[in-house]
């Protein structure tokens, strides 16, 4: 067990200085205070890692099951891709989805849409995500979930978005429809 | 770095002057250092109470909270000191840290409070200082050991919510484990410890000798010898139950390998072997012998009452945890043993007629003195065998009483445990009663809310806020964000009675939802679901996105609180109204309430 207190004393993140955050976003020097107390109080060692972060999430939807999406969205806000979001990545993707331009909350958007980060959006892709998002209206709706309603929604999305109809929708694609 | 050796870089490095004659090459030339102000006192203020202190001490640990940049993220430029909401009591553990260079631990402090301080301020566990560390680490075992007992109840817990397609093997294992589950299972347990007291006890009735028919006074024989036929059938039954229940318990088990090696069905196959061995083995002479000593084993069947009494496994469990204190135990006995016998048979080898014939027959004088029997069948008659004897008998009380206290101790805290763990489990039971409900509730006021047309547009609002329950700022945005995700999916959420009325209302054939859906609305439904549903799915596509605007209270957790990424097929279907639909709406001028964030939806 004295290991793993190691292990946890050494995983320690501490941010950037707050000057360098204020150039990397959108927020003034008190706003970044106000957040930093928040995450910092939720997460003193620094860091999310996804099980707590699915946890927090799932407690907004207590009538469906949230964790997979919270899992798609866990990957668009670890940026480096470390298992782990700090408070860097959390004030980046929050300066962008509250302060961004539409065109950088388009592109945030593809990226949570494209799992594997190729660029491209596949249809399987797109299935997987409206599961999830699906997944969170539980079973008690109205009208009833039927089996293929996130593939019904994967279809119509598909016909609009993929212009050159190849089976992918690319980010000009998207931008282009979003638009 | 270690503790305190900032302070002393200075002298080391100017100490370092001692090289410069002796240097080969030239020296580097020193780093540059920021202008550094003169030390200046800072002002740390922990939930009102002030600490200052030199800025020099806080530097001492730059890798902590208050030793790095990260304090200025508490800094508040208007009263120029540093605020943290936390508690001023452990902060004096803390700030002492910086000064003195130990961490004590407060004694009258909750071992977990005190983690989370160190977490939040960046302290590493390790800091705490020697005079503190001992009684540290135990406090934490204590608790960790309480909390994984804790998750290991709520797991057991777990069992018997068995799912409900579960296959005969597993609804049988879960018979067999908690036999409290079914009243069959409870039947079950209840006749199989029947079973082993009848068989226990015909073992013991067997061999008392009852008395013979009056014609035959003096010929007295074990019972098992007048009544044969009886004793071997009431033998028969209770090895034709045991062996039912093994292979029973065989083929429930959901690890085969795991439950063959388990000591629970080591004990069933000793318990019915001997009478399968004694049917197949015959009525020889010299093999007999044999088979009567295999007799002997079927007192193993008292062994299978562990199963049926908690008492019985908690001392095995202790045994078990004290392997190594029985072991030292025997060994120090052996060595006493074998130390005494030989210098008892030494002192008693002149006498004549004597018992201590040999060392390993002096074995037997010496572990009846050491236990304190002294059985007196074996007696030295030397003065030097007397005296060897008394100190025999007075150490043997010595080595005898010295493990047993460890293996009482932990004997009283494995049984501490369970009945710690009993206790636990049903508070465990009224805790998820209690989280399930705090989670209907939060649905059950969404759900309460559209009910009463709190969903309707801002302009018919005004009438509505006086019937409308007036809701926190928390749950208006906690509404909104579940509103965000109906309008994704085009999907609503209701409460199980509507939904099951729905499935009933589908079930009939016939009748689709779509036609129910509007005639068998509670009247109390806003406008939205009044819409018919074919409708419904077209106008998600067609649907003007809501640019309205959230704001979210900090802290605002970690959840991104942007509302779901609607599908944007719905925005590009329409083409003239494309432009209005992800408008970035009124975040010009983004001032900020001391409290709030203010965000736009897509």
């Amino acid at each position: 067990s004295s290991d793993s207190e190691l292990e946890l004393s050494t995983v320690r993140h501490q941010p950037e200085g707050l000057d360098q955050l204020q150039a990397l976003t959108k927020f003034t020097k008190k706003e970044l205070q106000s957040l930093y107390r928040g995450f910092k109080n939720e997460c003193p060692t620094g860091l999310v890692d996804e099980d707590t972060f699915k946890l927090i999430y799932s407690q907004f939807f207590p009538q469906g099951d949230a964790t997979t999406y919270a899992h798609f969205l866990f990957n668009a806000f670890d940026a480096d891709g470390n298992g782990a979001i700090h408070f860097e990545d959390f004030v980046v993707g929050l300066s962008i989805l509250l302060r961004g331009t539409v065109h950088e909350k388009l592109k945030w958007a593809f990226n949570l849409y494209d799992i594997n980060k190729d660029g491209y959006i596949t249809k399987e892709e797109m299935l997987a995500i409206m599961k999830s998002i699906y997944d969170m209206m539980g079973r008690h709706t109205y009208p009833i979930l039927r089996e293929d309603a996130p593939l019904e929604h994967v279809e119509r999305f598909f016909q609009k978005m993929d212009r050159n109809q190849d089976g992918v929708v690319t980010i000009d694609e998207f931008l282009e429809t979003c638009q | 770095m270690a503790a305190g050796v900032a302070t002393w870089l200075p002298f080391a490095r100017a100490a370092a002057v001692g090289w410069l004659p002796l240097a080969q090459q030239p020296l580097p030339p020193a780093p540059e250092v920021k202008a550094s102000r003169g030390d200046e006192v800072l002002v740390v203020n922990v939930s009102g109470r002030r600490f200052e202190t030199w800025k020099n001490t806080l530097d001492r640990y730059p890798d902590t909270l208050l030793g790095s940049s990260e304090k200025e993220f508490f800094y508040d430029a208007e009263s120029g000191e540093y605020f943290f909401d936390r508690d001023p009591d452990m902060f004096r553990h803390v700030l002492n840290f910086y000064r003195t260079g130990r961490l004590h631990c407060p004694r009258q402090e909750c071992i977990q409070a005190f983690d989370e301080e160190l977490a939040f301020y960046g302290l590493v566990p390790e800091l705490v200082g020697d005079c503190c560390l001992e009684e540290y680490r135990d406090r934490k075992k204590e608790n960790a050991e309480r909390l994984a007992e804790d998750e290991e109840a709520e797991q057991a817990g777990e069992g018997p919510a068995l799912p409900a397609g579960s296959s005969l093997r597993q609804r049988l294992w879960r018979a067999f484990e908690n036999p409290h589950t079914s009243t069959a299972a409870l039947v079950f347990y209840y006749v199989t410890g029947f079973f082993i007291a009848v068989s226990v006890i015909a073992n013991v009735v067997e061999t008392i000798p009852c008395r013979g028919p009056a014609r035959r006074p003096t010929r007295e024989q074990p019972c098992g010898d007048r009544f044969p036929m009886a004793f071997f059938c009431m033998d028969t039954a209770c090895v034709l139950i045991f062996t039912g229940e093994y292979l029973l318990r065989l083929f429930a088990a959901p690890s085969r390998c795991r439950f063959l090696r388990s000591v629970m069905s080591l004990i069933d196959v000793v318990a019915i072997l001997p009478y399968y061995i004694g049917l197949f083995v015959p009525k020889n002479d010299d093999v007999s012998g044999a088979f009567v000593t295999l007799r002997v084993f079927r007192v193993f069947r008292i062994f299978k009452f562990s199963r049926h009494s908690q008492g019985l496994r908690i001392l095995g469990y202790t045994l078990k945890s004290c392997a190594s204190e029985l072991g030292f135990l025997l060994f120090s006995l052996t060595m006493a043993i074998i130390i005494f016998a030989t210098v008892m048979f030494y002192a008693e080898k002149g006498t004549s007629k004597t018992n201590f014939t040999s060392i390993p027959a002096a074995f037997w004088y010496t572990i009846v003195t050491m236990t304190t029997l002294g059985y007196g069948d074996m007696v030295p008659s030397t003065i030097a065998g007397k005296i060897f004897g008394s100190i025999c008998s007075l150490s043997g009380v010595l080595v005898i009483a010295l493990p047993v206290p460890v293996i009482v101790s932990n004997f009283s805290r494995i049984y501490h445990q369970n009945q710690r763990a009993d206790k636990r489990r049903a508070q465990q039971k009224v805790r998820l009663a209690r989280i399930r409900l705090a989670k209907s509730g939060t649905t059950n006021a969404f759900l309460q809310y559209k009910q009463n047309g709190g969903l309707e547009d801002s302009g018919s609002g005004e009438g509505q806020t006086l019937c409308v329950r007036s809701r926190s700022a928390f749950e208006q945005q906690h509404h909104h964000l579940l509103h965000c995700l109906e309008k994704t999916t085009c999907h609503e959420f209701t409460d199980e009675l509507t939904f099951s009325e729905a499935l009933g209302a589908v079930s009939l054939g016939g009748r689709t939802s779509r036609s129910t859906s509007v005639s068998s609305q509670p009247t109390g439904r806003s406008s939205l679901n009044a819409k018919p549903h074919d409708s419904l799915d077209l106008n998600c596509a067609s649907r003007d996105f809501v640019a309205a605007i959230i704001s979210i209270p900090t802290p605002p957790a970690n959840t991104p609180d942007e509302s779901q990424p609607s599908s944007p097929g719905g925005g590009g279907g329409s083409g003239s109204r494309s432009t209005s639909t992800l408008r970035n709406s009124s975040l010009g001028t983004p001032c900020l309430l001391p409290e709030t964030v203010k965000i736009s939806s897509l």
